[in-house]
């Protein structure tokens, strides 16, 4: 078998041992759905009525940005399994063992893309219950649906790293919300970013949060793109050819705690 | 093949400043058991992980089946198996699906893997329970399965990294059976542990390590010579009897025995009888015993014989805990 062939069965494997155990952890499934929706009615009942958004409803321009946060954070399972499975000593097992070096973590993250179709799915059908109405053709629409795909995949890697670098889940978990959350919210994604004072809102006006919200709006909704379909295609890949590497490396050098 | 399954020789690792393999030299015959026997933090942890491919040494060479285990790493990997401190299994995969997996990693194809974790667990008595996730097993059960997992490929090289630790007496004997019945069939196997009694029962020759040297290689006998093997300790009723017990044991003892008050000591050589044997002799000779036992040799009389200082002693200036940091 050729070397990519090995990777992608070892992936396989990894994949659905990762897949298996989600019925058996049902606060995970919760975690992934009651939790968005949650945010969702939130923010559109609790905080909607006081956010000035012009020429949206509040629901239509909450949407695609809390879809992406969520699919963002759908990579946080790979965190902390990553972090779960140094700390057990699987880890060491599978290092050990005569597999590729990527599957690990390539079984990882593509293992929350199911998931974060489950959330998707999960967060539309409450958008539309709340109001939310898409605009476009079904082209646009499904391209929305990729590129938050992608992001998601994108993001599971950022989160790899953070699991490779983490002794406990709490040391995950402490990472992922003082440092990936906040910028979620230093963007475009709950309020528009014309409102924040000058600094802020040059900082979430480039925030890969914002581009891709906006893109996002602009293939369901219709809002004029500029560049964001396609600079978010680009950030999508820099974030994959920046932190995939930087996780596949620590991989193989990672320790059992 | 060559004769000897694995060869180490002048392996050094540091972490940061401090220097967890200093130098080591051993070797282990092909289908032997070799003993890795130290305090924690000795270093042998690091040893395993550097002989298993999880970590490269800054110097000095290790051949495994063979192989070296830097350049040569991703084809040893088929030829060894791993058994860790902790049990490395999926808590929420069941016994089959953890071996299943483990089995199809090996590449050893679906019907294979399949019919091999089988095998597996009807050999570590795990069938019962080979459909429940392995987070109701309880820590004998866990370390079985991860035995398997190990000998799951048929390695003809095993890697046991303190195997029975923090198992209850019958669990241990259980997998000393099991690493028994391995090395019969023709597996070499590399253990590690921190008991001098394991080490005794299992091993065909030990290394000691201390502060990542090996500081004594031989076999458990041979060990045992080396720091005075077995003593009788004897509680007598008056110390006034000390010089007539002295004389009593004189003929039993391989040293002149010695006294400190109402305790004595004679040391021995182990043998059924000895305990009556000695009785006999003191009660001959009139003098009164409160309590009479044979003391084994402990890893701490191997330390104490070969280094001076207690398995237990921190030397202030260094950091020799490192391994367990890493390990814990």
């Amino acid at each position: 078998m050729s070397s990519l062939a090995v990777t992608i069965e070892d992936s396989l494997i990894l994949a659905r041992r990762n897949l298996m155990r989600i019925p058996r952890q049902p606060d995970l499934l919760i975690a992934y759905t009651v939790q968005p929706v949650m945010f969702v009615l939130l923010f559109v009942y609790v905080f909607g009525g006081a956010i000035q958004t012009p020429g949206f409803d509040y629901v239509d321009f909450l949407m695609p940005g809390i879809i992406v946060q969520s699919i963002a954070f759908g990579g946080f399972v790979t965190a902390l399994g990553l972090s779960e499975d140094v700390t057990k000593g699987l880890i060491d097992r599978f290092r050990s063992l005569p597999m590729s070096r990527a599957a690990v973590l390539a079984g990882r993250t593509s293992s929350d893309v199911p998931l974060n179709c489950l959330s998707l799915a999960v967060l539309l059908a409450v958008g539309f219950v709340a109001g939310f109405n898409m605009t476009t053709g079904a082209g646009d629409i499904a391209l929305g649906i990729l590129l938050l795909l992608f992001f998601g995949y994108a993001f599971s890697w950022v989160f790899a790293l953070v699991g490779l670098y983490s002794s406990t889940p709490e040391t995950a978990n402490a990472i992922g919300f003082t440092a990936i959350f906040p910028l979620t919210f230093a963007s475009g994604i709950f309020v528009p970013a014309a409102s924040m004072p000058d600094g802020l809102r040059q900082f979430a006006e480039a925030n890969p949060f914002t581009t891709v919200t906006d893109a996002v709006r602009h293939l369901w909704l219709g809002t004029p793109a500029n560049t964001d379909v396609w600079m978010s295609f680009v950030w999508c890949t820099a974030i994959l050819a920046v932190f995939a590497p930087l996780a596949v490396n620590r991989y193989r050098t990672v320790a059992a705690r | 093949m060559n004769d000897h399954a694995i060869v180490v020789e002048g392996l050094e690792k540091s972490y940061g400043s401090v220097r967890a393999l200093c130098g080591v030299d051993f070797a282990a015959r092909t289908g032997s058991i070799l003993g890795l026997l130290g305090p924690n933090g000795a270093g042998k942890t690091t040893a395993v992980r550097v002989l298993a491919t999880l970590l490269e040494p800054d110097g000095g060479t290790a051949r495994v089946a063979g192989l070296d285990v830097v350049k040569d790493a991703g084809a040893l990997r088929a030829r060894i198996g791993l058994a860790g401190q902790y049990a490395a299994v999926d808590e929420n995969l069941t016994g089959f699906e953890n071996l299943e997996m483990v089995g199809r990693l090996y590449h050893l194809g679906k019907a294979e893997s399949r019919k091999r974790a089988q095998e597996l667990l009807e050999r570590f008595e795990l069938t019962d329970a080979a459909k429940r996730p392995a987070k109701t097993y309880s820590g004998g059960m866990r370390r079985r399965l991860d035995l398997g997992a190990a000998l799951l490929a048929r390695p003809p090289v095993l890697f046991l990294d303190e195997p029975t630790t923090g198992l209850d007496p019958r669990a241990r004997i259980g997998m000393w059976e099991t690493i028994e019945a391995r090395v019969q069939a023709g597996t070499t196997v590399l253990l590690t542990t921190q008991y001098l009694d394991e080490a005794d029962r299992l091993a065909d020759s030990i290394v000691v390590v201390d502060h990542g040297r090996v500081i004594a290689t031989g076999t458990s006998d041979e060990l045992k010579d080396q720091i005075g093997g077995e003593r009788l300790e004897v509680e007598l009723e008056d110390s006034g009897d000390a010089e007539p017990a002295i004389s009593a044991l004189a003929e039993l003892a391989q040293d002149r025995p010695s006294a400190d008050g109402t305790t004595l000591r004679a040391p021995v050589r182990a043998r059924p009888g000895i305990i009556p044997d000695a009785v006999r002799r003191l009660d001959a000779a009139g003098v009164g015993v409160v309590d009479i036992a044979l003391q084994r040799p402990t890893l701490d009389d191997v330390f104490i014989a070969l280094t001076g200082h207690a398995a237990e002693e921190e030397p202030a200036d260094e950091a020799p805990q490192r391994e367990e940091v890493t390990a814990a």
